[in-house]
């Protein structure tokens, strides 16, 4: 299983940039592509990979491990993708290869968040699938390559990959599924659909101007329901939204800069995400909870687990020396130089969000805090294994980030180690823990809860129910009352007239004058008319089966083939 | 049996720990007046303007968040 990941990388380093055709498909070529900008996702992807399988060796059972390989392969698929066919093919095998990760923890709330993300995913998949179509039909061709914010096709495929991007308000498939999903498959779960997503952006929407005001909003709200959120993989759920917001910003932005930022960003951002789900996960796994309420002075016993999951949670702040402080500001610097001042006070706020929610919330409420009374053992060596692999990787890019900016799309010139830089990014962090530590011990911090908080999926987990069973009753009424109308009582009507029309135009006169005759009479016409209903009762319809149906279906196709074959040419 | 680690429950670590970090603090601040700084805007530039949009956008970020909870809050089985 690590053999897999590790031939695959060798592979990869090994295979020169270019586009290679795959083989002919109907008048097009189907391609693959590797040049810079698809190669960092890759090495990343595969090196994610084989962190996760170690994390993941303790588990028994295929069935997630095996979804888990074909969630990785469809994410390196869809960034080789050169043709636009193969991305939509690796696209849908992401989101199913995710939906049988998210069962694969077979808990009824799994079962339904699985299903809630699928539909979703479906929908944004058939927007990209309808985008494709239309471009291709435009374009002509089925490549791959720069396609700009302009027409329907291009909005189409835009409101597609924001599905998979988690823009607002699209977001609330990943808080509500991945969360759900058992402690080895959020890791995979969070790594492949958003990045991948990034790469299609960064790939055919570069410097569309929309993007950075979604980014931005991205990098905010979520920061506020981190601040509440009990489940602390949830937390880190809508941080990886509000670290996405950052590379979108990015994208959106456009110079080589910010494009370089986005990728950059994405890298990092793969690892130490991964790093701090991976020590909650091993608390998970070790005390069956992530709930902020239920933990607390683990520290004891997993210093170990600790001290990965401050690395990751320095490294997610961008400390000096951990490896955000040198792609984050990557993005700042370019919305900087860019001179758009409120994006840049907003990725500045959501800079000390990040570091408020994610660097000391976690370690804090997990390790710290109010002492739960737990005392599990320390994580297993395989997991250990695995997050001491990926704390690596965080701090020696934030020590060394030259091996990572070699490879950029883009020749980078920026230096993050500047005296102002460093100084500027610490007062901002330790001044954000200064307002943390007064708020804590002023008691004004909203005190963990067990609770949710609402969220854009209220829309169709409450909403569109309610809204089903409102609308549902008295639809369903009309359509029964409809149905006994014109299968039933019309045709009823129909067959007596036709049997006997003298009799029932005779009762129907009769009928119409009961007002004005006697007491008597009445009696005799009301008999008249229920022998009558009585005598060709309600069979009307019995002998209508499937194959008078099957006749009838042959019959138009048979009236089609007449029009077609008349008015073809 | 071997005695529990609890080196941060510990009082004295504990007011050792505060110590430094006021004291990083306040060393930040004071060489933030004397590093050369390139800004963006101009007005980032200014000493102790990251300290003051550090803390004042966390306080802010609390409050809205604890004030939000009285429109989102809901049971913790209101979807079940």
């Amino acid at each position: 299983m690590l053999f897999l990941p590790a031939v695959t990388f060798v592979m990869l380093a090994g295979t020169p940039d270019g586009t290679y055709t795959l083989m002919p498909f109907l008048n097009s070529e189907l391609l693959v592509r590797f040049d810079k900008l698809s190669k960092v996702f890759g090495y990343v992807f595969i090196i994610i990979t084989f962190i996760g399988v170690i994390y993941a060796l303790h588990v028994k059972g295929a069935g997630e491990l095996a979804a888990s390989f074909i969630h990785a392969g469809s994410a390196l698929g869809a960034v080789f993708a050169g043709d636009l066919l193969s991305l939509f093919v690796f696209w849908e095998m992401l989101t199913l290869s995710a939906a049988f990760i998210i069962w694969s923890r077979r808990s009824r709330r799994s079962q339904g968040a699985g299903f809630r993300y699928l539909l979703v995913h479906l929908f944004g998949g058939m927007c990209l699938l309808a985008g494709i179509i239309m471009h291709v039909k435009q374009a002509g061709s089925l490549e791959f390559g720069y396609i700009g914010v302009n027409g329907l096709a291009s909005y189409l495929m835009l409101l597609g990959v924001a599905v998979n991007t988690a823009i607002p308000p699209l977001h609330a498939w990943l808080t509500d599924a991945y969360p759900e999903a058992s402690v080895t498959g959020t890791v995979f779960l969070s790594v492949f659909t958003t990045k991948t997503a990034v790469y299609v952006l960064a790939r055919a929407f570069p410097g569309a101007d929309i993007l950075v005001i979604v980014g931005a909003i991205m990098t905010i709200f979520p920061i506020f329901y981190a601040v509440l959120e009990n489940d602390l993989r949830r937390v880190l759920c809508y941080s990886l939204i509000n670290q996405v917001g950052f590379m979108v910003v990015g994208v959106g932005i456009g110079t080589s800069l910010a494009i370089n930022g986005a990728a950059a960003h994405a890298f990092a951002d793969v690892l130490f995400k991964s790093l701090l789900l991976m020590s909650v996960g091993a608390v998970m796994y070790r005390t069956g909870t992530c709930l902020a309420t239920d933990l607390g002075g683990l520290y004891k016993t997993m210093p170990i687990t600790m001290f990965f999951c401050i690395v990751g949670a320095a490294s997610i702040s961008a400390f000096p020396l951990f490896s955000a402080f040198c792609t984050k500001s990557m993005i700042m610097s370019a919305a900087g130089h860019e001179q758009l001042t409120v994006i840049w006070l907003l990725l500045l706020f959501a800079s000390a969000g990040v570091f408020h929610h994610a660097g000391i919330k976690i370690p804090y409420f997990t390790f710290f805090a109010h002492d739960s009374g737990k005392r599990p053992p320390e994580a297993p060596p395989n997991m250990l294994v695995a997050m001491g692999l990926a704390a690596f990787l965080c701090i020696f890019i934030g020590v060394y980030p030259q091996p990572l900016y070699n490879l950029l799309p883009y020749p980078v010139e920026y230096v993050p180690y500047t005296a102002d830089h460093v100084v500027s990014q610490l007062l901002l962090l330790f001044c954000a823990s200064l307002a943390f530590a007064t708020l804590m011990i002023t008691g004004y911090y909203p005190p963990e809860m067990r609770s949710v908080n609402l969220d854009t999926d209220w829309f169709y987990r409450k909403a569109g129910p309610a809204f089903l069973r409102a609308v549902g009753g008295p639809v369903a009424a009309a359509n029964d009352w409809l149905g006994r109308l014109f299968l039933d009582r019309i045709p009823g009507y129909l067959v007596r007239f036709g049997q006997n029309p003298s009799a029932v135009m005779k009762l129907a006169l009769e009928t119409l004058t009961l007002p004005f005759r006697d007491e008597e009479s009445r009696m005799r016409i009301n008999k008249e008319k229920d022998a009558l209903r009585a005598s060709y009762s309600s069979y009307v319809l019995k002998p209508w089966f499937l194959s008078h149906s099957l006749l009838l279906v042959a019959l138009f196709l048979a009236v089609y083939l007449v029009f077609y074959l008349l008015y073809s040419k | 049996m071997k005695r529990e680690w609890d080196f941060f429950d510990r009082p004295g670590n504990r007011k050792a720990l505060l110590i430094i970090f006021v004291a990083s603090l306040v060393f930040l601040l004071v060489i933030d007046f004397f590093i050369h700084k390139h800004p963006y805007f101009g007005w980032d530039g200014l000493p102790t303007f990251y300290a003051f949009y550090g803390f004042l956008g966390c306080v802010l970020l609390v409050v809205i968040a604890k004030n939000m909870r009285r429109f989102i809050k809901r049971e913790e089985d209101y979807y079940d």
